[in-house]
């Protein structure tokens, strides 16, 4: 009886802080990160577009990973990462949102002119 | 058993707390992402319907936004400083990284009303068009956050100031912290797609 061990779950959470060095690691490369970004789209005239947009994009997600990582602490966390399985979650809902809005609202753009609006709000008694 | 229970009790410390409070905050600021998710959907769908208005590359100026990122930025570094000498117990810097943080906060705020105001005058208000009201409708609510966490700054500074480093209160200033970040975090989207992209004409 007496050998049992505590029943509650004590985690160890003093790795999950950073440090001076994280800190300062992490805003120096989201300074060169967001630099590198602007700098990219000022110069947009004499770069490829497509380059300019790929590598915005790839600058803002890894800028989104650094600062989770360095401010934020995520990852670190001991082994019942509940931290990390909730992002996974919060990432899944965000992607569906974003991404489902833009392809249904673009694809009903794209199958509706204004004229076929028109028509259509004019048969059922309104219209502009 | 009563031993056992009470082993347990004395055995959980005082982390156990914050790790729960960490936790319970850290799911508050996957909501709000959500939240931050269908304002960027509206701002995607509706940012060519300018109605005869102006596009993002003619309103947007950039040297002005990055000078607000880069403000917004060091506020988030010298908060996660306040939040390591919070930890070592150093009063006077919490205090020091805290207030830089703040008026940084503050800094940053006055440059987005002062643009939103000029664009207002300029007769480019969200009444304007379907892109200028998700455009203020997503930057806005972001600069509600900011304000929402300025207020939390500054009643934490003058508690810390008041009663000292307790352990409430670094608990209180660990969850102000990673507010803030996560403000830092959802501008850097908002720089990219509404700014960078805007001007680039997506």
């Amino acid at each position: 009886m007496s050998k049992e061990k505590p029943v509650a779950v004590v985690s160890k959470h003093s790795t999950e802080y950073g440090t001076l060095r994280t800190y300062f690691t992490g805003y120096i490369l989201s300074i060169i990160l967001t630099l590198g970004a602007y700098l990219l789209v000022v110069n947009r005239h004499t770069i490829e577009r497509s380059v300019v947009l790929i590598l915005i994009v790839a600058f803002a997600l890894i800028q989104f990973l650094v600062q989770l990582y360095y401010f934020l602490h995520l990852g670190k966390e001991t082994k019942p990462r509940w931290k990390l399985f909730v992002f996974g979650f919060m990432v899944s809902v965000v992607l569906i949102l974003v991404f489902g809005s833009i392809w249904i609202m673009n694809h009903l753009n794209t199958r509706m002119t204004p004229a076929q609006v028109n028509t259509y709000l004019s048969n059922q008694g309104g219209g502009f | 058993m009563s031993d056992t229970a009470e082993a347990v009790i004395t055995f959980v410390p005082d982390t156990d707390k914050e790790s729960k409070a960490i936790f319970g905050f850290w799911i508050y600021i996957m909501t709000d992402c959500v939240l931050f998710a269908s304002l960027f959907a509206t701002y995607a769908v509706l940012r060519n319907n300018t109605f005869g208005g102006p596009d993002g590359a003619q309103i947007f100026n950039l040297p002005y936004v990055l000078a607000e990122t880069i403000v917004l930025l060091t506020s988030s570094f010298t908060c996660g400083l306040g939040i390591l000498s919070a930890r070592r117990r150093h009063k006077n810097k919490v205090l020091m990284w805290f207030s830089i943080s703040f008026f940084l906060g503050l800094t940053f705020l006055a440059l987005e009303l002062s643009d939103f105001r000029h664009l207002a005058a300029m007769g480019d208000s969200w009444r304007r068009s379907g892109f200028l009201s998700a455009f203020f409708t997503l930057v806005g609510t972001h600069g509600a956050h900011i304000t929402v966490g300025l207020f939390w700054m500054a009643t934490m500074l003058f508690r810390i100031w008041q009663v000292g480093l307790t352990k409430a209160n670094v608990r209180r200033l660990t969850l102000l912290s990673i507010f803030w970040h996560f403000l830092d975090l959802i501008w850097i989207f908002i720089f990219t797609i509404v700014y960078l992209f805007g001007v680039m004409q997506v």
